[in-house]
């Protein structure tokens, strides 16, 4: 696979950004020393799905990791936890590093990141808690239990 | 009792889960109509044998490997036979199995009895599924009533079902069955009542046979037929030509027999018996407060109501396409009469048809005539096309009866373990393939001569293979056209390549040594015994024709179709002449207009322009169908056109539309074959299973999404493709 075959945003299909849009909690990967660490994040995606947009304690050990490795990998899913799950369910990987966010770019996240989960005011808001983007390199997106697409984005 | 309910105890409340024929027997039976001993088995016992079982989900999984609507109907026939063989394949849940078990002891034990489909959505005035669900008549013993109620429960996903459930927008995941069992009356004649014809509302209509319903049913046995109208009581009796044969029970199944000649000669109903009925009908349509069709048979002088189910309103704009889904299934009684029609009629006429064709000299028609000619042979093409899939595709349904009768005989693990008896037959384009590896086998045992050929030099061949080229040519044509059988004048390069390039690798082998089939043949047999036994030897002969012509009738065909060609070529090879260059694919209008009119400038249709933004989006793996069994890794070798396929190298993975009997020819090359169109029983996948090459069916993107050189994985067990 040559790895020059950009997508524009505009091909991202909308099975994918109705996935994005209607989940609410992702599973995030990083790892330390190449020990796999998972933990399950409230997200929003931007319209373009370029940006994953979470937040995070400073002490958190998902924190710690990123600051020592920035890849990572973070999962949605449209799990209902019952059977018809295997053949209605739809899974979506995104790959890319992470960075903590700050002034200027941070205010446009944070609304849309609170525009998705207000109940989240007083936890983004405080001093101890970092806002963080994913900037997507890559989706993978898995539907019909086997169906595998990938979708690569150019910075 | 949570599962059965005595017709006696059905309430109003009953009605979805027992289904729509149960319901209307109960009130028949309130009011008053003679039924069968009836019980009906709800659909709390579908639902808790697919839950409890996990058959739910595999069926759901099953029918999501792609978009319903992108389904061909032969791919829907394959996700529905490999439904079928899930639920011959999963036992009951033990407390449903005793239940059961109870039931029939207590209730049923030696009584021969009918199993009817009863699904909640049927019969009611919107969607009636008349005829789309199975019933089995004279079912006897403890296991035979289970395993017919498991095949009612499972002909909820038949074919023509399916579509018809998404013709109508039912969710189909809301889908389930009931069972009505009743004990079989074991009528002297039987029939149906519309109490209004569904063609003339002034008309009540009783159609009559002796014995049992079932020929009437799928139209193997002719009716008497009585028009009755309504308002004047006149009644009209059409009696059939002859009434040569009637079904009977025979042993547990029912069968077609003879008539003794002293009831062929007069009609199964007497005048009064006829007006029984009559008023049965009426007196149904007001208990239902609509027109009925009744099913009913008379039994030492009872008329016995066997169901009543609402005569669906004909559309004004006649879009009912139910008759176009029942046609999908074929008794063998009607497959034979095809089989006939195919053999003895259609193919000896589609030869005379092209050989009337050949003869033609078309270099010596004026330009006119030319004109004319091409318009001519453009039609005959097209009403062979018409019969093509009015006949012939139809026919492709005798393997599915076949493949049926195996999977009920023997309940294999494969759905498709049946194909392997069809195998070996001689097929046309595995001959093709024969000539041309006995050519390759010339060159290998020849480095001398295949090392000059590889330079160009044709002369080079020797006599034994320039003979068998010759032989080749004359029979099959060069390969350099789309079109079996068309002389296209390219030379016999096309052929030479492939040839060669066969030559550099060990020859492949057609997988299943033809030395197995009897034995495969024997154990088949070995279930059945009598009759029984003859019936199955027959259906097998008629699945093995089946299989042969799906392979051979294209060929038929081709030949047709390269006689159109033929004649525009000359045609374009005129307008050449002139100085006018024409693409291939002119219409065949405006290729007339421009012969006729040396000044005409024909109008050149647009070519499709391919999205771009395909490329932007990269597969990782797809899904299929499992049409070969199977694991291979290769280079994909995407076929757009024609001429890709001379390029095609040994060792790669054969990505296509969709296999043409053309194309064939670079099967014994490839590693694996992936195809876009879909089905189990389609050329490719027959042709792929000849040689034991793992198969991929169905892949809606794969000449999209995939592009030659991609490094693939085709896994022919689960029905996917990998992208490296």
């Amino acid at each position: 696979m040559p790895s020059d075959t950009p997508t524009s945003p505009a091909t991202l299909p909308p099975e994918i950004s109705t996935l994005l849009d209607s989940q609410h909690l992702a599973v995030l990967a990083t790892h330390r020393q190449g020990q796999p660490h998972v933990s399950l994040v409230a997200f929003a995606a931007s319209a373009d799905g370029r940006e994953i947009i979470f937040a995070t304690t400073r002490s958190s050990r998902k924190y710690a990791n990123l600051q020592v490795d920035p890849r990572a990998a973070l999962l949605v899913d449209s799990r209902g936890h019952q059977e018809a799950d295997f053949h209605r369910g739809q899974a979506l990987s995104a790959r890319g590093p992470v960075r903590e966010l700050s002034d200027p770019d941070k205010a446009s996240r944070l609304n849309l990141f609170l525009t998705k989960h207000p109940h989240l005011t007083d936890f983004v808001h405080s001093p101890s808690c970092a806002l963080m983007c994913l900037a997507v390199h890559r989706y993978d997106y898995v539907s019909r239990f086997q169906r595998v697409i990938e979708y690569r984005i150019t910075p | 009792m949570n599962y059965i309910i005595p017709l006696t105890e059905i309430t109003p409340r009953d009605q979805p889960r027992v289904g729509g024929k149960g319901y209307a027997l109960a009130r028949l039976a309130q009011h008053g109509f003679q039924t069968p001993l009836t019980y009906c088995l709800t659909v709390n016992a579908y639902n808790d044998y697919v839950g409890t079982t996990g058959l739910r989900e595999r069926i759901f999984m099953e029918l999501n490997r792609k978009d319903f609507k992108e389904m061909r109907w032969e791919e829907i026939w394959d996700a529905s036979l490999r439904i079928r063989n899930l639920f011959l394949t999963t036992p009951l849940p033990s407390p449903l199995q005793t239940e059961l078990a109870d039931f029939f002891r207590a209730s049923l034990a030696d009584k021969n009895l009918v199993v009817r489909s009863s699904a909640p959505e049927e019969d009611s005035a919107r969607a009636s599924f008349a005829g789309l669900h199975e019933s089995f008549v004279n079912v006897r013993g403890e296991e035979d009533f289970v395993h017919h109620v498991i095949l009612v429960w499972a002909s909820l996903w038949s074919d023509a079902a399916l579509l018809y459930r998404q013709e109508l927008g039912l969710d189909i995941e809301k889908s389930a069955m009931a069972v009505v069992v009743q004990e079989l009356v074991v009528g002297q004649c039987s029939g149906v009542a519309f109490s209004r014809n569904p063609n003339d509302e002034t008309q009540a209509v009783i159609e009559a046979v002796y014995g049992l319903n079932q020929g009437l049913v799928d139209g193997v046995v002719e009716p008497d037929r009585w028009l009755i109208t309504r308002g004047t009581r006149r009644l009209v009796h059409n009696p059939p030509p002859v009434r040569p044969s009637c079904f009977r029970p025979e042993g547990d199944a029912v069968a077609l027999v003879e008539m003794p000649p002293e009831l062929a000669a007069a009609p199964p109903l007497s005048q009064e018996q006829v007006w029984q009925i009559y008023d049965m009908a009426l007196k149904a349509e007001s208990a239902f407060g609509a027109p009925q069709d009744v099913e009913w048979t008379f039994d030492q002088g009872t008329c016995y109501t066997l169901q009543s189910r609402p005569i669906t309103t004909v559309a004004a704009d006649g879009q009912d396409q139910r008759p176009w889904y029942l046609s999908l299934r074929r008794s063998f009684e009607n497959l034979k009469r095809l089989r006939r029609r195919l053999e003895e009629e259609l193919l000896p006429a589609m030869t005379v048809q092209a050989e009337e064709l050949q003869k033609q000299d078309l270099s010596s028609l004026a330009d006119a005539d030319l004109a004319a000619e091409i318009e001519r042979r453009h039609e005959i093409k097209a009403h062979w096309v018409a019969v093509y899939w009015r006949d012939f595709i139809p026919f492709a349904h005798g393997m599915r009866l076949f493949g049926q009768l195996y999977n009920d005989a023997l309940r294999p693990a494969d759905p498709y373990e049946f194909m392997a008896l069809l195998s070996g037959a001689p097929l046309a384009s595995l001959d093709r393939n024969r000539r041309l590896a006995e050519m390759a086998d010339h060159l290998r045992q020849d480095r001398d001569q295949a090392e000059k050929i590889r330079q160009g030099e044709i002369n080079a061949l020797s006599p034994a293979v320039q003979q068998l080229l010759n032989d080749f040519l004359s029979t099959y044509g060069d390969l350099s056209c789309p079109v079996t059988g068309g002389q296209c004048q390219q030379g016999p390069q096309a052929v030479l390549h492939l040839v060669q390039e066969l030559a550099a690798h060990p020859p492949r082998l057609v997988a299943v040594a033809p030395a197995s089939i009897p034995a495969l043949t024997e154990a088949f047999l070995s279930r059945f015994a009598g009759a029984k036994r003859t019936e199955a030897a027959e259906i097998l002969d008629l699945a093995r024709a089946s299989y042969r012509l799906r392979d051979d009738d294209n060929i038929y065909l081709g030949r047709i179709e390269a006689q159109e060609l033929k004649a525009r070529q000359e045609a374009h090879r005129r307008l050449a002449e002139r100085g006018l260059e024409v693409p291939g694919d002119l219409p065949t209008e405006e290729l007339s207009r421009a012969l006729l009119d040396g000044t005409y400038q024909p109008r050149v249709p647009e070519k499709k322009t391919t999205a771009s933004n395909q490329t932007q989006i990269r597969a990782r793996q797809l899904i299929g169908q499992p049409a070969g069994p199977g694991l291979a890794q290769g280079p994909a070798r995407v076929i757009a056109s024609f001429s890709d396929l001379t390029h095609f190298k040994h060792g790669e993975v054969l990505v296509c539309d969709a296999v043409d009997p053309n194309m064939t020819f670079v099967v014994p090359l490839a590693a694996a074959v992936v195809e876009r169109r879909g089905g189990m029983l389609i050329h490719g996948a027959i042709i792929a299973r000849e040689y034991g090459l793992p198969c991929v069916t169905g892949v809606p993107e794969a000449t999209s999404l995939i592009r030659s050189g991609d490094a693939l994985t085709v896994d022919g067990y689960l029905g996917i493709v990998v992208i490296e």
